[in-house]
């Protein structure tokens, strides 16, 4: 029988916002023996001030600019949906795997729980709410509800987003390029059949310029 | 009370409508527990156990006490001090951003006296092994069930198959993580829960915070998916109550994805030793089963075995294994997909003993007259007459097979109220305290009133997920449809009755001599005397009519058959299973939305395929911990594995409503396995059937072939 301790741990989640924002914290260096403690330390001052501190910054989200406090290890997702309020875009898994969180950035999909607030900075970002026109939903919110392209729902703003995406692509996809295309989103209760459908019959009607 | 009208009569139920959710759905706007931000609210999350048995010896919070941002710390939320499985609650921690409690979970020194385990099935069984459960042995007794004589069955039996079948622990997964928001107005607590189950919450809370029921108040309008998951009240979120009370300020606590997979339930394993016999007419004389099952810490880990066939003798003794891992939940079909795999395999072993076709086998094994008739009908849509005669007929890399297997399930509808409002304008409201698990509920309750009332759909507003709304109970075992679809039409039927009377007063007329149609009461001896639906309601003047119902007997049955057939293609090189098609027979009385109820089908299915080929937990035998905790290395079927799939309803309104969330998902991993054999002539003993098995599987066939 051992005695052991846990504590101080450096998370997967720091360690990675830390790799995709190009700055590190001092645990993070050491942690992960890439620098002594000294070095690290010399870089982002004692207390990794770098990844702590707080920032100001603008997005531009769904047509509106908004300026937000965040730390630069604040995700997108976690700017969007805790200080913007806009809770489309889920969280399903936090790293990437289950696409729930997809946003366009600039046009493209993107895993907003894998992109940093501070790289979205100057960029145009649309979320799930950002697709209805007013009341009026989009062709591929539409083809979603009227096939029944959706279950729970949890997963369904992040596969309306990137079949939004795919289709702005590519706008006469077969079903291998939809089944491709949607990949990346996972949704559990396996609503697929229908979501094909539904991003078949928006594809027709966008082409009919609906 | 009246029966369900004719399907011929029908002008809305039984029709494929749109849900009424799915606009707020696909636009972002529908909200769920996570989504829930209050202002001034606090982030909480949970320190879990790294150690799958260990005494918690100290927790020292000072230092997260210490970080500016912590508002609360609770370091007494594990029962007993000892933990049992990786995963456990050890402390819980209330901030002010997601960052601060990001930063003060890695704050937490806690001293463990780590303690030896066991993590897995065959390590919990071998003799000498850790106990789970200091005092009580890691096997539990037997249950022991069966009839006729086993022994005598074997005796005059021409035909024998034996042989042992595994199949894995697999994860709900579910994409919204169990987890609350929760906040206090004053000695009132009211709960958003991730749920399958408001009521149940509200009694299970109450009790462990030892409050009285009426002061707490769960809400659940949108949640992210359960299949049995999320019947049971948690402990999260008592702990979310005890930091908003502290705090005085609203909290929520998601479970991590990690702490989802290791501690938000799981669907046991089995394994099974096995010997089925039958005469050479065909005619199944015994069935033996010996099974053991973990579901971690908890119990329940049965297989319902013999499945779906009558077999004069089986005698069935089972055994569930105590294992340091999260205890199991009930997982859509409880015990039933396991032992499809392991009876439909059986059945198709013997069936080519006897040299018969599978199909034939069945037919004259099956006692059930509905599934007799979905046989027939699924071969012949799915071209069964076109299967391999001999295993792994095709020569090259690729091999096409098909297999086919049966479903079963017992469900039944049970007491639910229902309350209606009725407004002088002529909108309504319908409330039941049930739960939308994205099922479709909330759409079919609008349904039944508008064909029961002939009103338009879009005058109801129909009500769910809030425990202060008349009881229902937990949205499981596939009970939510023919236990909620009878209390509306009760409810409608109820109100009709008010409302006639009403009629009656003003038209100074017996109630008797009163007719109703399309939403129009009329007399009967002199038609063109009338009230339209909104002249109804204005006689209600300033008032609402209010008008309670109740689940009644005569509008649902229980049990429901079926049948699924699946073809695929097995790359011989790599050991890759491609599912091509699945053509599924599916009956559950009078369908109700035709199109969610399709949609719930199609998710079954795909469950059984993803459960087939894909899911498994794995426990590290090292650290006693799983070691795919997380949606990349737990796979989980995706759109490109997602095959064509064709279902078809078999009708039978004349039941009335029953229910249908789990029985397709029993039989996609036997039809798939069978299909595999058919393909490759090589038989899938466990599940997942992932390509380093098929592989293995398709070697050892091989050398055991240049052998003879």
């Amino acid at each position: 029988m051992s005695k052991q301790n846990s504590s101080n741990k450096i998370s997967r989640r720091s360690f990675l916002k830390g790799m995709g924002s190009g700055i590190l914290s001092t645990a993070t260096l050491t942690t992960g023996g890439l620098l002594s403690k000294e070095a690290a330390a010399r870089i982002l001052g004692p207390e990794g001030e770098a990844i702590r501190g707080r920032t100001t910054i603008t997005l531009t989200v769904n047509g509106r600019a908004h300026r937000l406090a965040v730390e630069p290890r604040t995700t997108l997702l976690s700017a969007l949906r805790d200080r913007l309020n806009l809770t489309g875009p889920k969280e399903g898994c936090d790293r990437g795997h289950c696409g729930a969180c997809t946003v366009l950035m600039d046009g493209k999909a993107v895993l907003a729980c894998m992109t940093l607030a501070v790289d979205a900075r100057g960029k145009t970002i649309t979320t799930v709410e950002g697709l209805a026109k007013g009341d009026e939903l989009s062709p591929v919110q539409k083809a979603f509800v009227e096939k029944d392209g959706l279950m729970c729902g949890f997963c369904t703003p992040g596969l309306v987003v990137a079949a939004t995406a795919l289709l702005q692509e590519n706008p006469n996809p077969t079903l291998d390029d939809i089944k491709e295309g949607l990949a990346g989103n996972l949704c559990r209760c396996g609503t697929y059949p229908k979501v094909f459908e539904a991003v078949q019959t928006a594809a027709k009607s966008m082409r009919k310029g609906g | 009370m009246a029966g369900w009208k004719s399907l011929k009569d029908m002008t809305v139920l039984s029709k494929p409508l749109p849900r009424l959710d799915g606009p707020d759905k696909v636009a972002g706007q529908a909200k769920y527990t996570h989504d829930m931000h209050p202002k001034g609210l606090l982030y909480a999350g949970l320190l879990v156990s790294p150690h799958p048995a260990a005494r918690v010896v100290k927790i020292d919070a000072s230092k997260v006490r210490r970080l500016p941002g912590v508002k609360a710390v609770l370091t007494d939320v594990h029962p007993t001090g000892t933990v049992r499985y990786a995963g456990e609650e050890i402390a819980a921690v209330a901030a002010t951003s997601p960052e601060v409690l990001e930063d003060a979970l890695e704050l937490f020194e806690v001293e463990y006296e780590t303690l030896p385990f066991v993590a897995d099935i065959d390590s919990a069984m071998q003799e000498n092994a850790p106990r789970v459960f200091a005092n009580r042995p890691n096997i539990r007794d037997p249950r022991v069930r069966g009839e006729g004589d086993v022994d005598a069955g074997f005796a005059r039996a021409d035909a024998v198959v034996e042989g042992e079948y595994r199949t894995q622990v697999q994860t709900h997964s579910t994409l919204e993580t169990h987890g609350s928001m929760v906040y206090w107005e004053g000695d009132e607590l009211v709960i958003y829960d991730s749920t399958q189950a408001v009521h149940g919450v509200r009694e299970g809370v109450a009790k462990f915070l030892d409050m009285p029921v009426n002061k707490v108040r769960v809400v659940c309008k949108h949640m992210g998916a359960g299949f049995g998951s999320k019947l049971q009240p948690g402990r999260y979120t008592a702990i979310a109550a005890r930091l908003a009370k502290e705090t005085g300020a609203p909290v929520k606590l998601m479970l991590t994805r990690k702490q989802d997979f290791l501690g938000g339930g799981n669907r046991p394993n089995s394994i099974s030793h096995v010997k089925l016999a039958a005469t050479k007419d065909g005619k199944l004389t015994a069935f033996y089963a010996k099974t053991y099952g973990t579901a971690g810490i908890g119990t329940n880990a049965g297989i319902r075995l013999p499945f779906i066939y009558t077999i004069p003798n089986w005698k069935h003794e089972h055994y569930d294994v105590f294992t340091n891992a999260g205890p199991a939940r009930a997982f859509r079909a409880p015990g039933c997909p396991q032992a499809s795999f392991v009876m439909e395999q059986l059945m198709d072993e013997l069936a080519e003993k006897l040299n018969m076709d599978p199909l034939e086998f069945r037919l004259k094994n099956d006692s059930n007259a509905t599934r007799q008739k979905e046989w027939r009908l699924g071969a012949k849509k799915f071209g069964w007459q076109r299967r391999h005669k001999k295993p792994g007929a095709d020569t090259g890399r690729y091999k096409r097979g098909m297999g086919l297997a049966a479903s079963i399930w017992w469900p039944g509808g049970r007491g639910t109220k229902a309350t209606m409002t009725i407004y002088p304008d002529g909108t309504l409201d319908v409330k039941c305290g049930t739960q939308d698990i994205g099922t479709g509920t909330r759409t079919y309750m609008a349904m039944v009133a508008a064909e029961e009332l002939d009103i338009p759909m879009k005058r109801i507003r129909p009500m769910l997920g809030d425990s202060n709304f008349p009881k229902s109970g937990a949205s499981g075992g596939s009970t939510t449809t023919p236990s909620v679809g009878p209390a509306i039409k009760n409810t409608s039927e109820r109100a009709k009755t008010k409302l006639m009377d009403l009629a009656a007063q003003f038209l100074g007329v017996p109630a008797t001599d009163l007719a109703w149609d399309s939403g129009t009461v009329y007399m009967k001896t002199n038609p063109v005397k009338k009230l339209t639906w909104d002249e109804l309601c204005q006689l209600l003047g300033t008032e609402t009519l209010e008008v309670h119902g109740q689940w009644v007997e005569g509008l649902s049955s229980r049990g429901v058959a079926g049948c699924q057939f699946a073809e695929v293609t097995v790359d011989t090189w790599t050991g890759q299973i491609q599912v091509n098609k699945i053509v599924a027979v599916a009956d559950c009385g009078l369908i109700l939305n035709r199109l969610t109820t399709e949609s719930q089908v199609n998710g079954a299915i795909l469950q059984g395929i993803s459960y087939a080929l894909l899911e498994e937990r794995h426990m590290d035998p090292e650290t006693g911990t799983m070691v795919n905790a997380n949606y990349g290395d737990y796979k989980i079927l995706g759109a490109k594995e997602t095959p064509a799939i064709e279902v078809i309803f078999y009708d039978e309104p004349e039941r009335g409503v029953i229910g249908i969330g789990e029985p397709p998902t029993i039989p996609t991993n036997a039809a798939i396995a069978n299909a595999v054999y058919n393909a490759t002539g090589v038989r899938m003993y466990e599940l997942p059937m992932t390509p380093d098995r098929v592989l293995t599987a398709l070697e050892a066939h091989q050398f055991a072939g240049k052998e003879d």
